[in-house]
């Protein structure tokens, strides 16, 4: 049962095949026996319970389909009465009074939380190394990284402890580890999911999003994770498609653009990988378009300005002063804020809090952060004139597939380039989707799609569609490599 | 020399909305509550919250900016200012910086010498208030008190076009008068509803350039403004006269020893690092929104001044003092109607019930007579059924509670007025009788004593007997 699917889940335990508890249980027993994979921070103590009652639920008729389900969450998300850290020294002791809406509305769909997955601090890494609680392991090789930041989650699904779990996306942290563990993740248009309770590291950036086995797991989801929220005044009013129906649209008519930019620089495995995946569309029906995004090269160095200078004001809450970690015996107030947060804070997340207040200081605001604000709207542009004569634009997640733990980790740039092809979604808001698509050496690559502006429906149905045909989302890690 | 300088003043005044809830959140902004019962997840900026704008702070600052005649922003944004202080949860306050909601306008204040000044409004924009810091009681520590973090504030900032401490107050009356008009605000001083920061530089007259000026922060009271203005001029005029230089810093007014004195530097960091708030987006205010407002501005305090002035022909300082407080106004204008006299609805408003107001401590409307009372004894008076004497008694009397109706307390009282020729006529008789000594005098031509008789026959009645009556007996039996 461990290694259905979330909608096979569903009709397992429809049909009684096994109860939410044995489900339940079975998970927790592979956490426990994975625990070296390091994918959780914490373990929920009371999901054997809550499965109980979904399986009492259950048989007292309750048909709701995802009554019972699993699911783990990245420890981004607020959850009431469980610790909530983001991956940080500073809010190892903080136990949330509330909860956020992607939980609140998962926990109303009926799903049993597993836990809390493990990430980089604040959302702000490429490999899951940047976690207090130490790096995550590859379920594929161990020796790897998972991606980040929603590695836990990722790894998490890949290895089998969940069938799907929740993840956030700034700047490729839901696609990228999704694509370095062989599994399907989207990151949908920014305000699409509420971001309540959700603990902010770019504002304008940050989406919420699943990350699971199958597109069409994706979509059960994604279900009930959009929609409108009152307490997110970025949250978009727009309908909620029915993501589950469109997965049976077929690609055929879908016009794929490719994005020249996106190719220049690739290796021939991971290029032979790409060409493969549009072949199969096109043999689906799909026509392809090349397209370009001549602004793209320039939404690194954007990133690397907007996010930095929003999460320097984000990050400004933990102070030492209401919650989160305070310093021993300060000798002033002073003395507080700064042994508070530099005994706190990783490495990475203080270069973003320095580079950000740099950017937003007197005398180089103009020169960088509206400057980056300026190319953000270029590549926005870019892409809302691609998108004028395409469905998506494919190409693939990342450079190369899942590197060695550490390999990256003192070199910044190296680490920041593993984002290229996801970033500008993020700085043009659009979702985007990687879904697996072959290996290099052993190891998973995914191919992305970005579609138009609350069109999530049309990624999950190519996803959909394109899993019906292959297999790439089935291989199961062996672990022991 | 004193003289030889100019002073240069601008306020910025931090008005406190008057609305339900938090500008950002839905927490209360109810004034005294318990530390910290009013904050909620929002307030105390825990992780994971966003900020939602009220909108009920839309209307509020669009009434105040057609009050002064402003421009309404187009698009209201509001962005981040980042520092610091334990008072300040998120360690950025969302202000608004680029695009203000309120832009330029103008207000004319009342000088001592009857004459009027313009002064001219730079902006007015939205924030939210920090908590409050408690550096008592807490031996050595700082208590921290969020109740009024989020509360929504109007920050009105003038031009530097004030020169004294006398014209800075009449500034910040004129702008009290006009945020409790239109319901801005409650203008509850005492509560922190109303404050003002003064900055004041000073030149040398003649001069072009403003001279380095210093900015007073928080201070809550009409008289402390004045007290802290005048304290400032003096003080840099000292400096300068002693060859110093003045230090461009934020002081604080200590009302205890009269005296501004500089804050520690950790709170004046100047680089705020200012950028749009990427959790709330732009709010487009558009023209019919903004003329549903219009449509619903009451009158003004300038306008009711005029007409007051002229359709009611009141005298210009009268129409200036009832119209400077809305309270009174309504009373006044109740008051008049009731009675068809403004000019002795003036007189009774500015004089007996200013008088018992001010006495008790009572605000207007909450004057235990009402104004449509007031305008029936004035009406009894001008029936000539009592006179002003008996007038004020009734009106003491519904102040106290002792009595609830005017002409049920006239009735059970029997204080109608004796207009009765043949009831009066052996008082007077009986009075000319008793006195003749002054009746002799009268006699004699010292017509003055006239007041006597009149006054005896009053004394004798009770003050029932119709003045004018008495006073024509009188003359007619004493010739």
């Amino acid at each position: 049962m461990l290694n259905r699917t979330l909608a096979e889940q569903i009709s397992d335990l429809q049909k009684g095949e096994y109860s939410c508890s044995e489900l339940t249980e079975a998970y927790l027993i592979r956490i426990s026996e994975t625990s070296d994979l390091n994918t959780f921070i914490t373990v929920a103590d009371d999901a054997l319970e809550n499965a109980a009652h979904a399986d009492e639920l259950r048989a007292s008729g309750d048909d709701r389909p995802l009554l019972g389900i699993p699911v783990a969450h990245k420890d981004i998300f607020c959850q009431k009465n469980v610790r909530t850290t983001a991956g940080s020294r500073m809010l190892d002791n903080f136990v949330s009074p509330y909860d956020s809406t992607v939980i609140e509305n998962l926990n109303a769909a009926g799903t049993v939380s597993l836990g809390k997955t493990n990430m980089d601090e604040f959302a702000m890494g490429s490999s899951n190394e940047n976690s207090y609680y130490g790096p995550v392991k590859n379920p594929w090789r161990t020796s790897c990284v998972p991606g980040g930041s929603s590695g836990g989650s990722a790894a998490a699904v890949a290895a089998r402890l969940c069938s799907a779990a929740t993840g956030t996306d700034t700047g490729g942290s839901i696609r990228q580890p999704a694509s370095f563990c062989g599994i399907t993740g989207i990151k949908p248009t920014y305000g699409r999911i509420s971001r309540w309770g959700m603990i902010a590291y770019a504002s304008s950036l940050d989406q919420a999003g699943p990350l699971a086995r199958t597109a069409e797991d994706c979509a059960l989801l994604m279900t009930h994770m959009a929609g409108h929220d009152p307490r997110d005044s970025t949250s978009s009013p727009e309908p909620v498609d029915n993501y589950l129906e469109s997965l049976s649209k077929p690609v055929s008519g879908l016009k794929l653009g490719i994005c020249r930019e996106y190719l220049e620089d690739l290796t021939p495995e991971i290029r032979a990988v790409f060409d493969e995946f549009v072949g199969e569309l096109v043999s689906q029906g799909a026509e392809t378009r090349e397209i370009s995004l001549p602004s793209s090269p320039l939404a690194i160095p954007a990133y690397y300005i907007i996010a930095p200078a929003e999460c320097s004001a984000n990050l400004s809450r933990y102070d030492g002063v209401r919650f989160g970690y305070r310093c021993e015996d300060p000798k002033d107030l002073d003395d507080l804020y700064r042994r508070s947060r530099s005994e706190s804070f990783g490495a990475e997340v203080k270069n973003r809090i320095m580079v950000g207040a740099f950017a937003l200081s007197a005398g180089y605001y103009d020169a960088y952060y509206n400057k980056a604000q300026q190319i953000r709207r270029l590549i926005k542009n870019d892409f809302v004139d691609a998108l004028s004569g395409v469905d998506v634009i494919l190409g693939p997640t990342t450079p190369g597939t899942a590197f060695p733990i550490g390999e990256k980790s003192q070199d910044p740039l190296a680490m920041y380039m593993q984002d290229i092809y996801t970033i500008s979604a993020n700085l043009a808001g659009l979702p985007a989707i990687s879904i697996p698509a072959g290996f290099v050496d052993g190891m998973p690559v995914g191919v992305q799609a970005i579609g138009n502006y609350f069109d999530e429906a049309t990624l999950l149905a190519i996803g959909h569609q394109y899993q019906q045909m292959t297999s790439w989302h089935q291989q199961e890690p062996e672990m022991n490599s | 020399m004193r003289e030889d300088w100019e002073v240069v003043i601008g306020l910025e005044i931090h008005v406190q909305l008057s609305t339900e809830s938090k500008i950002f959140s839905g927490a209360s902004t109810k004034f005294g509550a318990s530390p910290n019962t009013q904050a909620c997840a929002v307030d105390l900026g825990l992780p994971g919250v966003l900020p939602v704008v009220n909108e009920a702070v839309y209307p509020k600052a669009i009434a105040f900016g057609l009050g002064v005649g402003a421009t309404i922003g187009e698009r209201s944004c509001f962005d981040r200012k980042n520092y610091f202080y334990p008072d300040l949860p998120k360690g950025y306050q969302i202000t608004q910086m680029d695009e203000p909601i309120v832009i330029g306008g103008q207000v004319e204040i009342s000088l001592a010498d009857g004459s009027t000044k313009t002064v001219r409004i730079t902006r007015a924009h939205l924030e939210e208030d920090a908590g409050k810091s408690l550096h008592e009681d807490f031996h050595g520590m700082t208590g921290i008190d969020l109740n009024r973090a989020g509360t929504p504030l109007l920050e009105i900032v003038s031009e530097p076009e004030m020169s004294s401490a006398t014209e800075a107050v009449s500034y910040a009356k004129t702008i009290h008068q006009l945020v409790t008009y239109l319901s801005v605000s409650d203008g509850n001083m005492s509560e922190g509803s109303l404050r003002c920061d003064a900055n004041v530089s000073i030149r040398k007259k003649g001069d072009d350039k403003l001279g380095v000026r210093t900015e007073t922060k928080n201070v809550n009271s009409f008289r402390f403004l004045k007290k802290a203005i005048e304290f400032e001029i003096e003080r840099q005029i000292d400096i300068l006269e002693s060859g110093g230089r003045i230090a461009q810093e934020t002081r604080l007014y200590d009302p205890d020893r009269d005296e501004t004195r500089p804050m520690r530097s950790k709170e004046t960091a100047t680089d705020y690092r200012y950028f749009p708030e990427p959790d709330l987006l732009p709010v487009v205010i558009n023209e019919a929104y903004i003329n549903d407002i219009r449509k619903q501005m009451p009158e003004l305090p300038a306008q009711k001044r005029v007409r007051f002035e002229e359709e009611l022909g009141l005298t210009a300082e009268d129409a200036n003092l009832i119209a400077s407080d809305l309270g009174l106004a309504t009373y006044f204008e109740i008051c008049a109607t009731t009675c068809s006299d403004p000019g002795m609805a003036s007189n009774w408003v500015k004089g007996e019930l200013l008088a018992s107001v001010n006495r008790d401590d009572l605000l207007v409307a909450n004057a235990p007579v009402t104004p449509i009372q007031l305008g029936t004894i004035i009406l009894r008076i001008k029936d000539e059924t009592i006179s002003g004497k008996i007038a004020k008694t009734i009106f003491n009397a519904l102040w106290q509670g002792e009595a609830d109706s005017v002409d049920g307390y006239i009735e059970a009282n029997g204080l109608k007025q004796v207009s009765d020729s043949s009831a009066l006529e052996p008082i007077v008789d009986q009075i000319i009788q008793e006195n003749p000594k002054q009746v002799e005098q009268y006699r004699a031509g010292k017509t003055k004593v006239l007041g006597f008789f009149v006054g005896q026959v009053m004394k004798q009645t009770g003050g029932k007997a119709n003045p004018k009556q008495v006073n024509e007996l009188v003359i007619s039996r004493l010739s």
